[in-house]
Order: structure tokens, then sequence, then C-alpha cells
């Protein structure tokens, strides 16, 4: 995938903890590319850099070395807050510990990005009500994460995560505090935004089952991409 | 912006109720502390100085000794009393006093008071005016009678709601006639009861019951229009020439008058009222410090949320502006509570102390700005630092 029509594109990235002898490099010159509308699955062992590249995408973490274009920008050049900017219009996360706000109904979670991007009253709580619907919890508006099971808050987090309409959904690990039927649920709630709203989805697993729903998997072994390939059909 | 953030500072206070409430609890215990105290202090320095003021603004009192300790100085006679009504022509009624505590008996009933012995200008020298009955006149004065002049606490304590006049009561081992009742006058400046009392004749008291011919204090009136200051330094000159002190010695007596009484003695509930400040301050520091705890514990489950908002978009300048709000409306609020409390039981404390409840301004505003203040840092820099946290680490952070 070196389509100049790339949308997210990653060059030689790097990223090292530590300094001088101690130095660990989580990244060691990644290049990837992705179009539009891909459903991507990152997969690898522990350590293999998979959650670090995902943090980079996610433009949560800064890469060390090299460069991450996204639709042509540079992100390693934006400032901090440019980044913010760019998660809140662009990005939607979802992430393995679902990461609600304890205590505050599935609606208000929901509505969270909406304040942030200074919607109004009226067409927050209309959007959250129907990214509620679209992930099957219609009704359950009122509900804080302490009532709902983990698959039912992981859809609250996919909810807010599409409420914005982002260009590009961020799932670390999505199923890895979910039973198998559960996960599966929430694979297919994936996979059909992606097929029916045409979302980018990238997805870190360590599952293959769950990467199997990918149309591409890219896997990470030590830092560097050892295979990227078509999905239903791992190696 | 604001709108939006003001929203989300309200719903994290609103699902964090408990420690927002913990949170406002040590602002309000410490506003309404430093409040109640200041005004309550406020409220008794008012009573002595208008107790003082109602003793008569052209009353001078003569005390022997100078400064506190009065031992081993000669006390005033009868005759000093008699030579400044003769010698000082702007002296309306001059009062030698002398005092002494004595069980009064009626009955069954007993009670031990303060036995005044003066003449009858003590009366109007006092600002006393009767009930009921009569003062002595000056044959009984002169006599040394066995009669006297009750206060409206001792008639209650001997006599009950009866009329006291023309009963025989016994003072120490004298069988005494009271001839007349004091309309009740409340607390004294000192904080004791000025109702409690027994005034009799000077020759009485001296001859039968301090046995001396001391005279402890001389409270002399002046003519109204007459200079204060005037009379006060004819006072001190004549007093001087009586006893017999040379050109250097300093006065062995003190002629005040109720002005400075007022000064020394408010002065007294002032420095009171400062100490007791104080103390509540330290409460008003330790609500802080429980403020700055609960803050920053609560950071620590907060950095994950703030990681959570930095995540879906939040600019670290919004996440900073809603703990900025969170703090703001929490002190502010406790703050409030502590005020509207602090008014509440300071107003029902002034009343079971019979002191007026005075509302002091500066110093609601002062604490209320204190506590905001406490808040408001101890909530901002805690978020800050976690707001300056990559929202990885933040997410991280458990």
């Amino acid at each position: 995938m070196t389509s100049a029509a790339a949308f997210i594109r990653l060059a030689g990235v790097t990223k090292a903890y530590g300094e001088g002898q101690a130095a660990f490099l989580a990244l060691n010159g990644v290049d990837l590319s992705i179009a539009a509308g891909e459903f991507v699955a990152i997969m690898g062992p522990s350590g293999s850099g998979k959650s670090t590249v995902m943090n980079i995408l996610g433009c949560l973490d800064t890469p060390t070395a090299g460069s991450y274009e996204f639709e042509g920008v540079h992100v390693e050049e934006l400032t901090r807050k440019q980044r913010a900017l760019l998660r809140r219009h662009y990005l939607g996360f979802v992430f393995q510990g679902f990461n609600l706000l304890a205590r505050t109904t599935a609606l208000e979670n929901v509505e969270l990005p909406l304040i942030y991007r200074g919607e109004s009253a009226s067409r927050r709580h209309a959007n959250a009500r129907s990214a509620l619907a679209q992930v099957g919890l219609a009704g359950w508006e009122s509900h804080t994460p302490g009532e709902l099971s983990g698959g039912q808050q992981q859809r609250v987090a996919i909810a807010r995560a599409i409420v914005t309409n982002p260009a590009v959904l961020l799932a670390d690990e999505p199923t890895g505090n979910l039973d198998t039927a559960t996960s599966r649920e929430i694979m297919d709630l994936l996979t059909g935004l992606n097929r029916d709203r045409g979302i980018t989805v990238l997805m870190v697993t360590h599952e293959s089952e769950m990467a199997a729903y990918a149309r591409r998997i890219v896997r990470f072994i030590d830092g560097r991409v050892a295979s990227d390939g078509a999905g239903e059909h791992p190696q | 912006m604001i709108w939006n953030t003001l929203l989300l500072a309200l719903r994290a206070i609103r699902r964090n109720l408990l420690r927002s409430f913990l949170t406002i609890l040590g602002i309000v215990i410490g506003v309404a502390a430093v409040i109640t105290l200041v005004t309550l202090g406020n409220g008794a320095t008012k009573t002595v100085s208008d107790q003082i003021a109602s003793m008569g603004s052209n009353l001078i009192m003569v005390i022997p000794g100078q400064g506190h300790g009065s031992s081993g100085v000669s006390r005033f006679r009868m005759s000093d009393a008699q030579a400044i009504r003769s010698e000082i022509g702007a002296a309306k009624s001059v009062a030698p006093v002398s005092a002494k505590s004595a069980t009064a008996v009626y009955l069954a009933a007993n009670w031990t008071t303060t036995v005044t012995g003066s003449t009858g200008e003590y009366f109007p020298a006092g600002n006393w005016e009767l009930a009921s009955g009569r003062i002595f006149n000056e044959i009984e004065e002169r006599t040394g009678r066995a009669v006297c002049v009750i206060g409206e606490t001792l008639r209650s304590k001997l006599f009950g709601r009866q009329n006291p006049v023309g009963s025989q009561i016994r003072v120490a081992d004298i069988a005494c006639e009271v001839i007349g009742l004091l309309k009740a006058k409340g607390q004294s400046a000192f904080g004791s009861d000025q109702d409690d009392t027994i005034v009799m004749p000077l020759a009485t008291v001296q001859r039968r019951l301090t046995g001396s011919r001391d005279v402890s204090r001389l409270m002399v009136s002046a003519r109204s229009g007459a200079s204060l200051e005037a009379v006060k330094t004819q006072l001190g000159s004549l007093l001087r020439e009586r006893r017999n002190l040379a050109e250097n010695e300093d006065d062995d007596f003190r002629v005040m008058d109720t002005r400075q009484i007022a000064d020394a003695l408010t002065g007294t509930t002032k420095v009171l009222t400062m100490l007791l400040g104080a103390v509540a301050a330290v409460s008003l520091l330790v609500g802080g410090i429980g403020i700055m705890n609960i803050m920053l514990v609560s950071v620590t489950e907060r950095t994950r949320e703030i990681g959570i908002r930095l995540a879906i978009g939040a600019l670290e300048r919004e996440v900073l502006l809603q703990f900025l709000i969170e703090a703001v409306v929490l002190s502010s609020l406790g703050g409030l509570v502590g005020i509207a409390l602090a008014t509440a039981s300071s107003m029902i404390i002034a009343d079971v102390m019979a002191v007026p409840y005075m509302f002091d301004l500066q110093i609601n505003v002062l604490s209320f700005l204190f506590s905001a203040a406490m808040g408001v840092i101890f909530g901002y820099f805690p978020a800050r630092r976690a707001a300056r946290l990559d929202p990885i680490d933040a997410l991280r952070h458990e």
C-alpha cells in the first residue's frame, strides 16, 4: 500500500523509551500506509510495539523519529493543542478498559466529545441518542457504567467514539475484557460501522479470531512490521 | 466554551457528591468558625462599650493605686469625698464606695452578693433608678441605720416575685430593712451581674461589715457642661495635696473617665476577639489542608478522567478551566454555606450570651476569599499537573 492517496502514512517511525545504554526501541523504523475506509487489524505479541503504533496513530503519543502524515498533515510537527484538535475532529477511540467516566450516565458519556466540540444541547442530545441507538443501546441512556455489563460499556464507548462522525476509529484491544460471544457482537458492530459508514477502523488485538474480522492484518514483531496482508486468511 | 466548561464542571461535581461534600465541609467549618467567633467578639465589645456609655458620659472614677497592683496603697476616706464636694464646684455628685461580699438571708432563702456602702449620691452617679420604694436619706446615712436598697437579682433569689420593700432581711449579721428596689440593669462591662447587689449607707457598711473607715473608690459625676478634663485635673491636684504627695512623686491613685474605662475594657475584649479569631483562623487553615488532601487524593482517580478527556479531544486549557471552575464553585459554595451557618449560629449564640449580633462585612469577605483561594489553589495545581501529562500516561495512570 503505497498509493499517493494514502490517508495515513507512517514513514520510518521510531519510538524510543529511555536514553543511552538503557534505551529501548518500541518501534524501529515502521513504514505503514492506510487508505480511507480500510479495516486494519494490528497484531503481534506483547512488546512488539502494536500498542505504541496505535498511540502514535491516535495522536496520543509522538514518534521519536520518522514522519506521520494524516491526510497530508505532518502530525509530528503539530503542537499539543493541534493534535488535541485533530483527535477531537477526526478520531474516535475505543479502549480495552472502556474508559467511561464513572457515575456518569451513558448519554452524558456519549455527549462528552460533543460538549468539547461546542455543539448545542439539543443537537448533543439528539446525536448522542442516535449513536446509542446505533450500538443497540436505545433505552439505556440513563444507566451509569456501573449498571451496565462489559459488553454494554464497550458499546457506550463505541457510541462515544462515533458520535462525532470520525474519519478513523482506533480500537485498542476492544474485546480484551470481554467473553467470546460479546466479543463477536462488538466485532460485528465495528465491521458494520466500517462497511456502512465508511469509517476507517484500526484495531489492535492479539486474538486471531478477532483479527479475522479485518480486511487487512499487519503483524508487528520487535517494533517492526513483520507481515502485512489481506485478512480472513492469516498466515 | 465557558458555558460548555461550566456544564462539565457542574456534571463533575454532581457525579462526585460525597467528594464535593467533603471538600466543602472543611471550608464551611473554617469560614463558619472564624465569622462566628469574630462576630461574637465584636458583639461583646459593643456590649462593653454600650454599658460603659450607660454609666453616663460625665462619670469619673477615682481608684487608689496605680496600675494593677494596689496593695499597700492608702485608701480614700469619707473626708476625701466631702473635700471634693466642697472644693470642686463642677462636681455634681460624689459617691464614696466601699464594697464587701456577704450572704443575705430571707426566711429559708439565702444568697451571697456584693454589699455596696455609699451615699445617696451613688444612685444618680451610677445611673441607677428605683423600681419601687425609696433610697436612704441623710439621717440614715449619718447614723448608719441598717436599711438597704436591693437589686433585681437579689429580689428574685430571696423574694421570688414578691415586693421586698418593707421586709427585714439579714445581711451577714446585720438585720436590715429593705427600703427600695432598683430597676434591672443587666450584665456589667466586667461580665458580672450588676443587679446582684445590695446598697447600704456607707457608715453602716464601714462599721458593721468591713470594720474600717476605708473607701475603696470614689465616683464623681461632673455637672453637665463642665469640662471633664478640667474636673479630672482638679481632682488630681486636690487628691495629691490631701495625700501629701511630694512634687516628684507619682500619683498613687488613678482618675479615669468613662471613655478611658471603656477603652481599657474594650481593649481587653478586642484582644480576646483577635485571639479567638486567630484560633478560628487555624481551623480555617486546617479546613484548607482538608481541601488540599481531598483534592490531591481525588487527582489519582481524576488523572484517568483527564486522560479520557484529553483522548477524546479536550484541550489542556479546557480541562484546566473545568477544574478551576469546579474548585471555584465548590469553594464559593462552601464559603456561602459557611457564611450562612455562621450568621445563624452567631445570631443564636449572641442571643444566649445576651450580646448584640454585629455583622462584620470585612471578616465575612476575608474568610470567604481565603477559603475560595484555598480551594482554587489546591484544586488547580494538582489538575494542572495531570493536564500536562501526555494523554497516554494519564490514561495508564492507576
